[in-house]
C-alpha cells in the first residue's frame, strides 16, 4: 500500500494530489482543482479546469461566472467519478449544501476521503451525508468544540414560527447564508406547514432560483423590494446576515431579528450579532456528529482541515485514535456556519 | 425551572425596556410561589448560596468532561456558567456504534437528532418526586441553601443530571449570580406593579422589608391578604424626586432653596434594631459605606446626599470622581476609609422616633431635621443648609457664582409639600447649574441599540491638542432629534474612512456642540480629561473643523 503522505500533500492553500497534478478546494487559482462545494471559501474562480457535481458546477457558473458547458470542466453525479495519474476520484454526498460532496481518492489500494463541509442530519434541500469507508479521513472541524450540540431542528423552526405568531404586527427578519442557509430555513418552513409566500433580500434571489431548478422546492418566494411594507406584517423575511442591522431593513415593518447559525448557540456570541431571536441552525456537523462519524467511519488516520481543531484532536487523542491538523488557511467560518 | 430559563433566555436577547417588563409581568403572574418570588430574586441578584462558587464548578466538571476540552470550551464561550451548561452530559443512553466522552449515536438518515434522543431518555430514566419530571426552581433554592461546602458538588451535579442545557444554564446562573439579563432592582419592581396592578410606590416600600421570596407580597399583589405590616423594619421609603425648573421663576415665598449637591441621594434608615443605607434605585449599598453605617445610631430616617472628603478639596466635600471610586464594592479597605472617607448632609427628616414625618410640610419636617441632625455624630453627618437668598434673581446669581465642585445646582422645594414618593408636579424642582459647552469634531460613530440597530447613533469626538492632534474628549448618544440622528447617520455614512467591526472612523470634518455638566482629569483617556453626562447640543455644520475648540480650553474648565 502507498504511504498517504507519498502522494496527498497538505499545503496552507488546498490539499494537492500530487500524481494527478490535481488541487482539492484550492484557495487560489490553479491549473486542475476538484471541488467540494460552492461555497467562497472552497470553491474559487480562476481555476484551468474544474471538477465538481453538477450542482456544484452550477452554482460556480452563477457566483463567478464559471463556464459549465466549456469542456474542460466535467460535472460527476453522486457516485461517478473519474481517473487521473492511476488516482480515482469520485463524489459522495456530504449533506452540507446544494451539490455538496465527499471527495474519495483511491491510489495504489489506499484510500482517502475528504469531507468539505459537511453535516449528518437531514436537510429537504440536498442529499444525506454518506459513510464512505476509507483509511484517511479528512474532516472539517467548524464545531470541534463539545459545547456545539445543534438542537432538533423542527424545534428551533418551531421558535421561528411562533415567534412571527406572537407578534403579528411585526415581521421576523431571518439573517442566513445565502447559499444553502437560507434555502434550508425556507425549507424547513415549508416541511413543517409554514405556506405563506417568504420574503427575501434581492441578493438571494438568484440563488433560490437556482435550488428551484435543481428540483428544490421552496414555495412561493416574494422580493421584499416589491412589497409594501405593510404587507409584510406577521412574514418571515430571509435576507444574509449583513442586512440585518443594515438600512436595507428600514423597509421592514418593525423586524424581530433573528439569525440561523451554529453559533447561535452560545449566548454572548448571539448577543454580540444583536440578535432578538438566535435560532441554532447550522450546515456543519456539530461535536456529536463530528466525533460519531469519525467513529463509523472508523479510519486508521484523521486529518482535520479546519474549524477547532484541537478540540477534536483532544478527543482522538482520548479515544486513541491517530489524527492531526492540517492548518489549511482561508477558510472563512463566520456566516457560513 | 423551564419557565425561568425561557424566561432569562428571552430577557438575555430582548433590549428594549417594555419588552423586559412585559416579560417579567406574564410570567409573574403565570407562576405559582414561591418559584416566582425566587426567579425575581435571583434576577435581581438577592440571593447568595456561599457554598456554590465558581472555581466549584469547574472542579465538579472536571469529574465529568475532560479538562483539556473544558478549558478550551470555556476559552471559546467566555463564561464559566455557560460553559459548564453546555458541557455537562446528558444522561448516557443506548445507542449503536459505541462512542465515548459526550458523544451519542446518530442514526442515518433519520430524524433523530441528538438532543431530542437525550430529552427522552432523561424524562423517562428520571421519573420525578415532583410527578411531571419538572425541577421547580424552589426545589433548586432549597437544596443550595443546604448545601455546605462539602456536600455542594454532589448537589449540584445532581441538579444539572435532571436538567437540559438551557435549565442548566439558569441553575448555574441562579447559583452563581452574575445573571446580566439587565433586570435592575427598580424594573423587577416594576413588572411586579405591572403584573398586578398596583402602585410601583408601594411595592417599592414593602420590598426591602420582605425576603425572598416574597409571598406576602405576591398574597397583597393579588389582593389575597392585607398589605404587610412594617413595623420594626429598617424598610427602603421611596424617594421624593424633583422636575428639571424650565424657563420658569419660582416666588421664594413659596420654595425654599438649598444646594444640589454632586454625590449620590442616600437614605439612612435605622429600625429594628439595624441600620440600612439605600441608593435612589431603592438598592442596599450599606456594605459600601460601613462607616456610615456604624456612625448612625438614632431611630430615624434621614434622606441626604453621600459625599467623600477629599484632601485636594482641603476636607471640603470632593468632586463626583473620588466618590465612584467607593462606589459599588463590597468591601471597603482600611486604606480607602482613611483616603475617602464618607459623609451625609443631611436634608430631610422621614422619620423619628417612630413617628412618620412624611406626611408633615416641609417647614415643619425642617424644624425637625434641625432639632435632630445635632444628635448625630458631626464626623459624619452635616446639616444641608438652606440658601437664604433675598429673591429669584438673588439666588440665581448665587448659583451662577457658585464654585465649589460639589455644586450642581439647586433644589428648590415647597414649603408647605408633604414627603411624597416619585416625582410630582411642582412640588419640588433642580434648577442645575447652566451646562458647559464645547466644540468638538466627530472622529468615531457607532451602531445603536433596538429601535437605533441600523442607525449609527453613538459619537466618538475630540478636541484639538497642542500639536494640532484630534483627540477623543468624550462619547455622546442622546441630545439629538430624530430628523438630526437620521442627517448624522447619513453623514457618517457618506464619510466613512475606516471600518472596525461595528465602529466607523469618519473624516474629521463634523463639528458637534457638545454640553456636559462638568469635566475632570481623567488618567484613562489620552486627552486627560473626561466629561460628565456629555450630550450633543448642536449640530455646528458651520463651523470648520479646524475651529473646534482646543483641548487647553477644555482642561480650563476642569473641576
Ligand atoms: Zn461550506
Ligand atoms: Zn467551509
Amino acid at each position: 500500500m502507498a504511504k498517504a503522505k507519498s502522494w496527498l500533500e497538505p499545503h496552507p492553500h488546498g490539499l494537492y494530489v500530487k500524481p494527478a497534478d490535481l488541487w482539492i478546494d484550492p484557495s487560489r487559482p490553479v491549473e486542475r482543482a476538484a471541488v467540494t462545494h460552492g461555497h467562497a471559501d472552497h470553491a474559487r474562480s480562476g481555476h484551468g479546469a474544474v471538477f465538481a457535481t453538477p450542482e456544484t458546477l452550477a452554482i460556480m457558473a452563477l457566483r463567478y461566472g464559471v463556464d459549465v458547458e466549456a469542456s474542460h470542466n466535467q460535472a460527476f453525479a453522486y457516485g461517478d467519478g473519474f481517473e487521473r495519474g492511476g488516482v480515482r476520484f469520485s463524489f459522495h454526498p456530504a449533506g452540507h449544501v446544494l451539490g455538496s460532496a465527499q471527495i474519495l481518492m483511491e491510489y495504489a489500494g489506499e484510500r482517502i476521503v475528504i469531507t468539505g463541509d459537511y453535516k449528518r442530519r437531514p436537510d429537504p434541500t440536498c442529499a444525506p451525508f454518506e459513510v464512505v469507508p476509507c483509511d484517511i479521513f479528512i474532516t472539517e472541524a467548524t464545531f470541534g468544540l463539545p459545547v456545539f450540540r445543534h438542537p432538533p431542528t423542527g424545534h428551533e423552526i418551531a421558535k421561528l414560527i411562533g415567534a412571527v405568531r406572537a407578534e403579528p404586527d411585526r415581521c421576523v427578519l431571518v439573517g442566513a447564508y445565502a447559499l444553502g442557509k437560507a434555502q434550508r430555513v425556507m425549507g424547513e418552513l415549508r416541511a413543517a406547514g409554514w405556506d405563506a409566500p417568504i420574503y427575501i433580500h434581492g441578493a438571494m434571489e438568484k440563488m433560490c432560483a437556482l435550488y428551484a431548478a435543481h428540483g428544490v422546492d421552496l414555495g412561493e418566494l416574494r422580493l421584499v423590494s416589491e412589497t409594501d411594507k405593510a404587507a409584510m406584517a406577521g412574514q418571515i423575511i430571509v435576507a444574509p446576515p449583513s442586512a440585518l442591522n443594515d438600512r436595507w431593513s428600514r423597509r421592514l415593518p418593525d423586524p424581530v431579528t433573528a439569525m440561523a447559525s451554529g453559533w447561535m448557540r452560545v449566548r454572548q456570541r448571539a448577543r454580540q450579532r444583536m440578535v432578538e431571536l438566535p435560532l441554532v441552525i447550522s450546515d456543519h456537523a456539530d461535536w456529536d456528529e463530528l466525533t460519531t462519524t469519525i467513529s463509523e467511519v472508523n479510519p486508521k488516520e484523521t486529518w482535520i482541515t479546519h474549524g477547532s481543531e484541537d478540540g477534536l484532536l483532544r478527543w482522538c487523542e482520548l479515544h486513541q485514535r491517530k489524527a492531526r491538523a492540517l492548518h489549511l488557511v482561508g477558510r472563512d467560518l463566520e456566516e457560513e456556519a | 425551572m423551564k419557565a425561568f430559563a425561557a424566561l432569562i433566555d428571552r430577557l438575555i436577547y430582548t433590549r428594549s425596556r417594555n419588552s423586559k417588563l412585559a416579560l417579567i409581568a406574564d410570567y409573574l403572574t403565570h407562576t405559582p410561589d414561591p418559584d416566582r418570588g425566587w426567579a425575581i430574586a435571583a434576577l435581581t441578584e438577592s440571593l447568595d448560596f456561599p457554598a456554590v462558587k465558581s472555581a466549584m464548578v469547574r472542579t465538579l466538571l472536571a469529574t465529568r468532561v475532560d479538562e483539556e476540552l473544558f478549558r478550551l470550551s470555556r476559552h471559546f464561550v467566555g463564561d464559566t456558567a455557560e460553559t459548564a451548561a453546555l458541557l455537562w452530559p446528558e444522561k448516557p443512553i443506548p445507542f449503536r456504534g459505541g462512542v465515548g466522552v459526550g458523544s451519542v449515536g446518530l442514526a442515518q438518515g433519520r430524524e433523530t437528532p441528538p438532543a431530542a434522543t437525550r430529552e427522552q431518555s432523561s424524562q423517562v430514566s428520571l421519573p420525578s418526586p415532583e410527578g411531571e419530571g419538572e425541577m421547580s426552581v424552589a426545589r433548586a433554592v432549597d437544596a443550595l441553601s443546604a448545601a455546605t461546602r462539602a456536600t455542594a458538588p454532589a448537589i449540584l451535579a445532581s441538579l444539572l443530571d435532571r436538567l437540559d442545557a438551557d435549565g442548566r444554564y439558569a441553575l448555574l446562573k441562579l447559583a452563581l449570580g452574575g445573571m446580566r439579563v439587565g433586570v435592575s432592582a427598580r424594573l423587577a419592581k416594576q413588572a411586579f406593579a405591572q403584573a398586578f396592578d398596583v402602585p410601583v410606590d408601594d411595592v417599592e416600600e414593602l420590598w426591602h422589608a420582605i425576603p425572598p421570596p416574597y409571598a406576602p407580597l405576591f398574597a397583597w399583589g393579588e389582593g389575597r391578604a392585607e398589605r404587610p405590616d412594617l413595623k420594626d423594619v429598617a424598610f427602603f421609603r421611596p424617594f421624593m424626586l424633583a422636575h428639571p425648573l424650565e424657563e420658569a421663576t419660582v416666588d421664594l415665598a413659596d420654595y425654599a432653596a438649598e444646594w444640589k449637591w454632586d454625590g449620590i441621594r442616600v437614605q439612612i434608615v435605622h429600625g429594628g434594631g439595624e441600620t440600612r443605607i439605600y441608593s435612589r434605585g431603592g438598592e442596599e449599598i450599606s456594605a459600601a459605606f460601613p462607616e456610615l453605617v456604624a456612625a448612625f445610631d438614632q431611630d430615624a430616617v434621614i434622606d441626604g446626599e453621600l459625599l467623600v472628603r477629599g484632601d485636594a478639596q482641603g476636607g471640603e466635600a470632593a468632586s463626583f470622581n473620588a466618590l465612584q471610586q467607593r462606589l459599588g464594592r463590597k468591601t471597603v479597605s482600611k486604606k480607602m476609609l482613611a483616603e475617602s472617607p464618607a459623609f451625609v448632609r443631611v436634608y430631610d427628616l422621614l422619620a423619628v422616633d417612630g413617628n412618620d414625618l412624611r406626611p408633615l410640610p416641609w417647614t415643619e419636617r425642617r424644624r425637625q431635621l434641625e432639632a435632630f441632625v445635632p444628635r448625630l455624630a458631626d464626623s459624619h453627618f452635616d446639616l444641608s443648609q438652606v440658601i437664604d437668598a433675598k429673591d429669584f434673581d438673588d439666588l440665581a446669581t448665587r448659583r451662577a457664582g457658585a464654585r465649589d465642585a460639589a455644586i450642581e445646582g439647586v433644589m428648590l422645594k415647597r414649603r408647605d409639600a408633604p414627603y411624597v414618593a416619585g416625582r410630582r408636579a411642582g412640588l419640588w424642582y433642580k434648577w442645575k447649574r447652566d451646562p458647559l459647552t464645547a466644540d468638538c469634531v466627530m472622529m468615531y460613530a457607532q451602531r445603536g441599540n433596538g429601535r437605533r440597530a441600523s442607525f449609527y447613533s453613538d459619537y466618538t469626538f475630540g478636541c484639538w491638542s497642542e500639536d494640532g492632534e484630534l483627540l477623543p474628549v468624550g462619547k455622546a448618544y442622546s441630545g439629538f432629534t430624530d430628523e438630526e440622528l437620521k442627517w448624522l447617520d447619513k453623514f457618517v455614512r457618506d464619510n466613512t474612512l475606516n471600518r472596525f467591526g461595528p465602529v466607523r472612523e469618519v473624516e474629521k470634518s463634523l463639528v458637534l456642540e457638545v454640553a456636559f455638566d462638568s469635566i475632570h482629569a481623567s488618567k484613562r483617556h489620552k486627552s486627560g480629561i473626561a466629561m460628565r453626562f456629555p450630550r450633543i447640543s448642536r449640530i455646528r455644520r458651520d463651523k470648520p473643523a479646524e475651529e473646534a475648540d482646543r483641548i487647553a480650553a477644555l482642561l480650563a474648565m476642569v473641576t
